[in-house]
């Protein structure tokens, strides 16, 4: 390594843990940031000589990146960036912070993907999904695959692990030359009715969809999720056992095993490790206070609320929305979900946008009330679980308040 | 489609149209109409269907460059909106859906002809217009300000056919200086996605115009008033 770089590395590494001391954050962006003023070339340089994975999409790919960690675990030490802070300054903090790691499983932001994989040389990309997200800011989902299109047509060492359910992440992933597919199912079907190749209509049945007007198809996955488990390219089953909720969660560790395997790990070794997996940077956390038993969902755009839904016992939920910088400032996707599943549950609301909610809610027919804050919320329940499903800063909001539990 | 009593309501191609929670709008008037005791239909029209003429509302929503241009065409194809229009059908367009109304719109660099039931043309902005909106609206129509959302890359011209929905007190909308345009019984606004959310005066004006009564019953309102107080206070001006 440079010395520049090594002097960039050192200094990071401090920033970062001199932020944690104050109580200013993870120290996952800051000692990045500081590192990459001194040497804009550092990513690169703190990549040189590790294999390497992105995990990108809308959603999943915080816990997916996760997972994939844990299972490249078998192999050796694995740098990661686990707190989400998934854009290059975190990338750099990451790798500054983790050492001399043979390894490392990195979340990229989708906006980032490109400049990512330039500046890394990874050996595998999985790409997981694309949807609506912040669309007051974020490219639209089209160029968003467009962009993902060019930036693997322009790596064809690398190996692609794609979703196959996912009309837009098959397109984007075809400019790849080597592609593993999995089937992680897509809940979330509202932004790939149009084909982008050819504009066409897609139709679906049965797990299966195909363009009406070119030849763009859901391709054969090599990995799939077939009942709590997941089945391998061979065909063999494996039973998946998570601390995850949710069979979105079984598609991730699918997702996951198929990262892995690119790297000569088998699902049978990685397995045990997956399981060992409770939460991450807060999500599904389980915190117990005043005998209420809280539990943490994260949900940023309307594919993840239907997740969310599909994870949540039937038990009093807190829903908090905000709508500043991180979340977007448009809440226009409230009418994107559905929130019938909601129906029968008691339901409280909060949030710096509780009132655009309010509004939606009781279109939907949802009876709710209205708290002032996280604490009246815990007040207002029974003893037992209460769910809590929120955007991104109102569930960073919500877990400073119970003392920023991972 | 069904008895001369039902209040029908079509979404205008939710397959290619629908990118910001437009779906609200269609769920808001079927909502206040049924509150109000009027029976209600609603019908999901997507492109590869044939458009019904004779219903009682249209909605037409945002959506990407592609997807509007696509529909604009099918639109011009099919004539049943048209028809629908020429009857004396009400409308409420949004966003990609009100510029496609015009005579013409931009969409992928290629100027694309629209449907040219409003007096008015759009072309492309030097920036993109993204943020809260309101605006006072035109004194006939009798409404409280317009409260909004707005993400749009577009500018839009208006002929002397129609006159603006608004003029803008914060934000963008057409050109800075006013908001959408009406003639008829056709609204259309920058206001995107679910604009009646924070707008249920206008969903009543619609209302009104397809049942032809003079005022509807109240209904409580608490939340949407909280709603816009909030967001008219936020936008300033």
């Amino acid at each position: 390594m440079p010395l520049r770089a090594k002097v960039a590395t050192s200094v990071s590494k401090t920033a970062a843990a001199l932020s944690r001391a104050a109580g200013r954050g993870d120290g996952s962006v800051i000692g990045g940031w500081i590192g990459l003023k001194i040497d804009p070339d550092l990513l690169g340089h703190l990549a040189a000589g590790r294999a390497i994975a992105l995990v990108s999409g809308t959603n999943g790919k915080t816990t997916t990146t996760r997972l994939a960690a844990a299972a490249l675990g078998v192999l050796g030490p694995v740098a990661t960036n686990s707190f989400g802070a998934n854009m290059p300054t975190g990338h750099t903090s990451a790798l500054a912070k983790a050492g001399a790691t043979p390894f490392a499983v990195l979340e990229v932001d989708e906006h980032y993907l490109a400049r990512v994989i330039d500046e890394t040389s990874p050996r595998v990309v999985a790409l997981l999904n694309l949807s609506r997200d912040q669309l007051d800011r974020a490219k639209e989902v089209a160029m968003m695959a467009q962009m993902w299109r060019t930036a693997l047509a322009g790596h064809p060492d690398v190996a692609v692990v794609a979703n196959a359910d996912d009309p837009m992440v098959v397109w984007a992933a075809q400019g790849a030359s080597h592609i593993t597919w999995f089937s992680a199912g897509q809940r979330w079907l509202d932004d790939s009715f149009v084909c982008p190749e050819s504009g066409d209509p897609i139709e679906r049945a049965n797990g299966d969809w195909w363009c009406t007007g070119c030849p763009l198809r859901r391709p054969q996955p090599q990995w799939r999720v077939e009942d709590e488990g997941v089945i391998d390219p061979r065909g063999d089953w494996h039973l998946v056992k998570l601390q995850l909720p949710g069979t979105v969660n079984i598609g991730n560790a699918a997702t996951a095993l198929a990262v892995a395997a690119e790297f000569g790990v088998r699902a049978i070794e990685a397995l045990p490790r997956l399981s060992t997996v409770a939460s991450i940077a807060g999500r599904y956390a389980q915190v117990d206070r005043d005998g209420r038993n809280i539990r943490l969902l994260l949900a940023k755009n309307p594919a993840s609320w239907l997740e969310a839904f599909d994870m949540a016992e039937q038990a009093p939920t807190l829903l908090s929305i905000n709508a500043r910088d991180p979340d977007g400032f448009d809440t226009s996707w409230l009418y994107d979900v559905d929130f019938s599943p909601l129906h029968n549950r008691p339901v409280l609301i909060t949030g710096d946008r509780a009132f655009d909610l309010a509004v939606r809610l009781e279109v939907n027919g949802i009876a709710f009330r209205h708290v002032l804050s996280f604490e009246e919320a815990v007040r207002s329940v029974p003893p037992g679980r209460l769910e809590v499903i929120a955007n991104y800063t109102a569930f960073q909001d919500i877990r400073a308040e119970l003392d920023r539990v991972n | 489609m069904s008895t001369e009593s039902t209040l029908r309501i079509v979404w205008i191609y939710p397959d290619l149209l629908s990118t910001y929670g437009d779906r609200g709008n269609l769920l808001i008037l079927a909502r206040r109409a049924a509150v109000r005791g009027i029976p209600v239909e609603t019908y999901s029209v997507r492109s590869d269907q044939p458009m019904p003429s004779t219903a009682d509302i249209y909605l037409i929503g945002g959506g990407e460059d592609g997807p509007q241009a696509l529909a604009a065409q099918r639109l011009i194809t099919d004539g049943g909106l048209h028809r629908a229009v020429n009857q004396g059908a009400a409308v409420l367009a949004i966003c990609a859906g009100y510029q496609l109304f015009g005579h013409s719109f931009f969409a992928k660099g290629t100027k694309c002809p629209g449907l040219g039931l409003l007096d008015l043309h759009s072309d492309r902005g030097e920036t993109r217009a993204v943020g809260e909106i309101r605006g006072d609206i035109d004194p006939r129509l009798g409404l409280p300000p317009l409260s909004g959302f707005e993400n749009h890359g577009g500018r839009t011209h208006l002929g002397p056919g129609v006159a603006p929905l608004a003029r803008v007190t914060a934000g963008i909308g057409n050109d800075g200086q006013t908001e959408g345009a009406w003639n008829g019984k056709i609204l259309g606004t920058y206001s995107h996605g679910p604009a009646l959310a924070r707008n249920p005066a206008i969903a009543d004006l619609l209302l009104r115009w397809a049942t032809g009564a003079d005022s509807l019953a109240p209904v409580d309102d608490t939340w949407p008033d909280k709603l816009r107080a909030e967001r008219l206070a936020a936008a300033g001006a």
